[in-house]
């Protein structure tokens, strides 16, 4: 007993400078056009290593208030991006539009949740969080750990957006246009009318292999008309920023080669297992992360595909 | 049949889920196989399967909500040891009874192939019911999916939009002869909700709602048959192997919670009637 409590003690006399040290640090961001700023995440699967900080996030600072688009995978990387945004400004932050309800970009929520602050989120967002929340906790506890998740919780969007809504900074005015489903059910971007910096959510990957998890067909379908948006360049979900719409080019490539391959194979009678194992694998050398991510696009693909 | 009644333990095992059980881990760590035994098997003797039945998953489920399960069904060596019923449990799930396949006496069904919702890292297991009474089980584990994956849905409003649709695929080409092995697909469109999730508008839990039964017949001789629950997928897809008793139609049937009955026939070589 006497060992353990001196162990006890000696770990948090370790352990709690560097907690409170590493929610203090700014998270490193850079200004992509002037009053523009993202943090890269790492391409990665969200971990205790990385604190979860695998999506790229961003804030838009404006003559009067900020807006914060996505606060990261935990509230550690919630609080480091605030952090990075009052190592730079004092203006209220007065919005957090999260681009959709994955755990990377949501799990931040807790750190801006003060009162001053409106979420603002697809209006199918409320319901994915409802059907998914109590399950990405559970889930991301093993590959995050409980000090990381213990502090998540899920925070709603207080104002929803069915169509276009436009935020307005001071000097500045931000356009946050929902979206069919395509990447997920509820995604929405966010454009800078001033720089012309589209933050794209996971509407656009680069680098990182783009994620299915709501109908590739429709996606697909919409990338004309978000590369017909004026933007000059975009801060995909994950990835570098990129100019537009060039960005979007290898992403287009890759969904529409897996959505031959799979429709294919369906045409052909194979068994989704089999058709999982082998769609699109022209592309394994062209992205990153392509073996945790391919097999499933190609699963939900073949899913949609097979009620054409 | 062995007196199972499926729609009971769904229910036993979805209060018992919901009134405790904390973290992942602490489930985890726990093993609900011999409860389930108690529960879905009535503490039968069951002996290892591996003669009897093949059970294939992958061992990461790559996408929570579709995670492609093959059974297939080893020749008989005597007539007496004919399978005739296979249950289906995923371990860890909300409702860890996935499903129950009954297969028709005369249609020597060789495989089974359909989808699940996987929500944890868990054991599965098939356990096969042969024809002297006896049961024999197979196992198999698969690991949760990573990244932002989930056992829901995708697209909901496109799930309800092929509500009650049945689609009906034959694989074999014709020129096998009408008494040859037969490879079939019935595809059922239906959200099959788990009843898990609160609806966000009015605040009330979303009912469970989905095909509880899927009764499949070649003219009148029962083919294959399955007792689900909300551990399968969306749009309930079963593909199968059967031995064609030279029946010139083939005929679906599906039941869903609320009482809707969905109903379709075709000529066996797959064109509508």
């Amino acid at each position: 007993m006497t060992f353990c409590a001196t162990m006890f003690a000696a770990l948090v006399v370790l352990i709690f400078p560097m907690i409170a040290q590493a929610q203090d640090t700014a998270l490193t961001v850079k200004e992509v056009a002037p009053g523009v700023f993202m943090h890269e995440g790492h391409v990665a699967l969200m971990s205790s290593d990385n604190d979860g900080a695998i999506a790229n996030i961003g804030f838009v600072v404006g003559d009067r208030a900020v807006a914060v688009i996505d606060t990261g995978g935990s509230v550690r990387e919630g609080q480091q991006l605030r952090a990075a945004i009052r190592s730079r400004t004092d203006k209220p932050i007065r919005y957090v539009v999260n681009t959709h309800g994955h755990p990377d970009h949501i799990f931040g929520n807790a750190a801006f949740d003060t009162g001053e602050t409106e979420f603002i989120g697809h209006q199918r967002l409320p319901q994915a969080l409802a059907a998914r929340g109590p399950f990405y906790l559970e889930a991301f506890r093993r590959s995050m750990g409980g000090a990381l998740i213990d502090e998540v919780r899920i925070v709603p969007p207080t104002r929803t957006v069915d169509g276009s809504l436009t935020l307005d900074l001071g000097g500045r005015t931000l356009i946050v246009k929902a979206w069919p489903t395509a990447h997920s059910d509820s995604d929405v971007t966010v454009f800078d009318t001033i720089s012309k910096t589209l933050f794209a959510g996971d509407l656009v990957f680069v680098r990182h292999i783009p994620v299915v998890d709501g109908s590739i067909k429709a996606w697909i379908k919409l990338l004309d008309d978000l590369q017909s948006l004026p933007a000059e360049r975009v801060i995909p979900g994950h990835g570098p920023v990129g100019d537009w719409p060039a960005a979007l080019a290898a992403e287009r490539r890759y969904l529409g080669v897996l959505a031959a391959d799979i429709r294919r194979d369906i045409a052909d009678g194979k068994p989704i297992a089999a058709a999982a194992e082998q769609a699109a694998a022209s592309e394994r050398g062209q992205w990153e992360l392509f073996d945790d991510y391919n097999a499933r696009n190609a699963t939900a693909a073949y899913q949609q595909f097979e009620w054409e | 049949m062995s007196g199972i009644h499926f729609s009971k333990v769904c229910v036993a095992i979805l209060l018992a889920i919901s009134t405790g059980q904390g973290s992942a881990s602490a489930t985890e760590s726990y093993d609900p196989w011999p409860g389930l035994v108690q529960d879905i098997f009535d503490n039968k003797p069951i002996s290892d399967g591996s003669a009897v039945i093949a059970l294939d998953m992958p061992a990461r489920a790559e996408d929570a909500a579709i995670v492609p399960v093959t059974l297939r069904i080893k020749p008989a060596s005597d007539p007496a040891h004919r399978v005739v019923a296979i249950t289906l449990v995923i371990d860890q799930n909300p409702a860890p009874m996935a499903a129950k396949f009954t297969l028709g006496p005369d249609a020597n069904v060789s495989e089974i192939a359909t989808r699940v919702r996987v929500n944890s890292y868990t054991d599965v297991h098939a356990v096969a019911e042969t024809s002297d009474g006896k049961l024999h089980m197979v196992k198999t584990y698969v690991k949760a999916s990573g990244g932002c994956s989930a056992p829901a849905a995708k697209n909901a409003e496109e799930a309800k939009g092929r509500l009650g649709q049945i689609r009906y695929r034959q694989f074999t080409k014709t020129e096998e002869g009408a008494t040859g092995l037969r490879d079939a697909q019935v595809m059922i469109g239906h959200p099959n909700n788990s009843g898990l999730q609160m609806d966000q508008v009015t605040h009330l839990y979303v009912p469970a709602f989905y095909v509880d039964r899927l009764q499949l017949w070649q003219d009148n001789s029962p083919v294959l048959s399955m007792e689900g629950g909300i551990s399968i997928s969306e749009d309930p897809n079963i593909r199968f192997t059967y031995t064609s008793n030279g029946a010139t139609t083939f005929r679906v049937e599906a039941k869903d919670t609320d009482g809707h009955v969905f109903k379709k026939e075709w000529k066996v070589d797959g064109t509508a009637m």
